[in-house]
């Protein structure tokens, strides 16, 4: 049986005028265990995919089930990983962990809950930088707070929207194992937000194309070959790993190509006007 | 050492770091050609100002005096005839009391009128200290028949007044703040209410202080019939925080309803429950705009405070400059430009302890204020 289904699924943002139909006839399975990697443009619809998935956003049309039952609202059996932190900056690191933990086990008594976080800490190396909070840490560093967070409340399923697209390619290299491992030792089902199709290939089982939108919908799938545990440096003289590599890649030129030879297309801005409070008293 | 930090976090509070490090560094020989710049805009200019201040006020007050004077002998003149006017020339000539002309007065006159207060203010604190020992033992016999203690009614000194008024201020402040900020988390967390009672707020924020007093009077005066009381007080700091408290509520319902979406998101995923929502995440992230609030509603309760009790007839700074005004003696006026300075005085330093406390709660520390 499914674990994670996506039915037909739309998503428009706003009313009347105003309308952006971002996601359109979205259909997605993924089995128990696996590992999917979303790879798009920036833009298309990703983040609002993901939150779909994880419950916070309803779609339009269509249904999204998880393990049978439709998604009403979020749950902690779906861990999330923010594309931009959403780190709480007035709680120390440790304090943010512990903020969930303490959510996703209530029967734990505090000591137990502090040696779990803890232990999540040390697995993404910021022993030292427990009790700082996330202003005085780098980006990598906030990232990986925040991967600590999602993981530490043991989430059946973890949806991770771009979690490294902030980082260099250094420690984006250094956090994917990291990832990996974490998730690799009790084999959780994982959806992976992307932008880079090497990470995609590096990590998951199989990549989905999102196809540009407005409007966007799912590309055919790439299932990705290549045993686990897989080995970066080797990874490129694996010829699997090169005819998987330039099929996404050229599929994904031509969608951008097809995009561009469409002059004609209108890109609509979407309307924002800034956050005035002053209308408001 | 542990004595010069101190005294760096005073001079920092008060935001003279600057002038004293470059005075500093100016001695201990450490300025460097490219300081000159620098010492130039950190103690040339702020020095010469303070100067050019008080050049302005003395030649100002003298001029005034003048005219002042003048008036006064030509008054003489022609009420009186040329003796008499050549008697109230010398007269004020002679710097005698009984007819200095009464106007601005001089930066040395008020320095005078301050030392004069603050003697004052001894002798009033020796004199209670006096009452005090003798009524001790007649009072603990009082006590324990019964009776009320005899307390001492003699007149306040200045230093009373100031410290009767930082009262008054401080219950206006935390009357506001218990009803300005409940009241802002309140609305910010619902759209509907908050466009309900939008035209409370925008009809009563700019209404005058003198009218809250008035409205605050009617009411306290009904309900405080029977208890006899002085009922002063309670007015002057009911007027006071519902006077100051709309920057406070506006500001606490703009931060909660503004919160940060992946802050809510958090909450959400988290799946903490409505109570745990507003206390570790909604409050923490609007802290800073309700800080903002409080240190607009601590400056306006200080502002307005002075005008009320000036109409409330209640004791304190604002009485004290009404009183002097009334009395209209020799000194009156520069015992009010004594009064003007305190009240700007602590109205500062009540504004720096606001600051301060909202730095330290501001977890953007590179955010400035
Ligand atoms: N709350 C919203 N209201 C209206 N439009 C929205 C809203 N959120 C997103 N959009 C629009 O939906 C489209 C997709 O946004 P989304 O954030 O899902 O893109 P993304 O693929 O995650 O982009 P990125 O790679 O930059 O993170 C964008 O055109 C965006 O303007
Ligand atoms: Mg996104």
């Amino acid at each position: 049986m499914a674990y994670l289904e996506l039915k037909n699924i739309y998503k428009t943002y706003g009313q009347g005028e105003t309308t952006a139909q971002v996601l359109s006839n979205i259909n997605l399975t993924i089995k128990e265990g696996e590992f999917v990697a979303i790879v798009g443009f920036t833009g298309s619809g990703k983040t609002t995919l993901v939150n779909l998935i994880n419950g916070l956003l309803e779609p339009t049309k269509g249904e999204v089930l998880f393990k049978g039952e439709p998604v009403v609202g979020t749950s902690h059996e779906r861990g999330v990983i923010f594309q931009n932190y959403s780190l709480l900056p007035w709680l120390t690191v440790g304090q943010n962990i512990y903020m969930a933990v303490k959510e996703a086990f209530p029967k734990k008594i505090k000591s137990e809950l502090h040696a779990i976080v803890a232990d999540y800490v040390e697995m993404v190396n910021l022993t030292p930088a427990i009790n700082k909070r996330p202003k005085e840490l780098s980006g990598g560093m906030r990232q990986r707070v925040a991967v600590a967070r999602a993981l530490a409340m043991k989430p059946e399923m973890i949806i991770m929207d771009e979690p490294l697209g902030a980082l260099d390619a250094l420690t984006r290299g250094n956090l994917q194992d990291e990832i990996l491992n974490i998730l690799g030792k009790d084999k959780r089902t994982a959806l992976l937000i992307t932008n880079d199709v090497d990470e995609g290939i590096y990590m998951a089982d199989r990549i989905i194309p999102l196809r540009p939108g407005p409007k966007a919908t799912l590309g055919p799938e790439f299932k990705i070959d290549i045993e686990r545990p897989r080995d970066k440096t080797a990874l490129n003289d694996n010829p699997n790993f090169k005819k998987t590599r330039n099929a996404i890649i050229e599929y994904l030129m031509d969608i951008g190509n097809e995009r561009k030879s469409d002059v004609q297309e209108e890109y609509v801005l979407p309307d924002l006007s800034p956050k005035s409070f002053v209308s408001q008293f | 050492m542990k004595q010069s930090m101190t005294l760096g976090k005073v001079t920092k509070f008060i935001g003279l770091a600057g002038f004293l490090g470059t005075v500093k560094n100016m001695f201990t020989g450490k300025l460097e050609k490219e300081d000159f710049k620098n010492f130039l805009r950190k103690v040339i200019v702020p020095l010469a100002s303070i100067f050019l201040f008080f050049g302005l006020w003395y030649l100002g007050s003298k001029s005034l005096y003048n005219i002042e004077a003048e008036h006064r002998i030509y008054k003489a003149l022609v009420e009186q005839g040329p003796t008499e006017a050549e008697k109230v020339r010398t007269c004020i000539a002679s710097g005698d009391i009984s007819c200095q002309p009464n106007t601005l007065p001089s930066p040395a006159q008020v320095w005078e009128s301050y030392k004069m207060l603050l003697a004052d203010h001894y002798a009033i604190s020796a004199d209670k200290q006096a009452f005090k020992e003798k009524t001790a033992a007649l009072n603990v016999k009082r006590i324990a028949n019964g009776e009320a203690p005899i307390v001492y009614t003699g007149r306040p000194s200045f230093v009373d007044q100031i410290l009767t008024s930082l009262k008054t201020v401080f219950a206006g402040f935390l009357l506001a703040l218990f009803i300005a900020v409940p009241i802002g988390i309140v609305i910010g967390l619902s759209k509907t209410l908050r466009s309900s009672v939008n035209w409370i707020i925008q009809i009563f924020k700019p209404v005058s202080p003198v009218v809250w007093l008035l409205l605050v009077f009617m009411i306290v005066k009904t309900l405080n019939k029977d208890s006899s009381g002085d009922s002063s007080f309670i007015i002057s700091f009911i007027s006071v925080g519902l006077c100051s408290m709309w920057a406070t509520l506006v500001n606490t319902a703009m931060g909660v309803s503004s919160v940060d979406k992946d802050y809510i998101n958090v909450a959400k995923v988290l799946k903490l429950g409505p109570v745990q929502k507003v206390f570790k995440v909604i409050l923490p992230s609007s802290l800073p705009l309700i800080f903002t609030g409080l240190r607009i509603t601590l400056s306006v309760a200080w502002m307005v405070l002075i005008a009320i009790e000036l109409l409330a007839q209640s004791p304190g700074l604002g009485s004290f400059v009404w009183e002097e005004f009334q009395n209209g003696a020799v000194d009156s006026n520069s015992k009010i430009i004594v009064a003007m300075f305190v009240i700007g005085l602590i109205g500062f330093l009540l504004d720096r302890i606001m600051l301060t406390i909202q730095k330290m709660i501001s977890f953007n520390k590179n955010d400035g204020i």
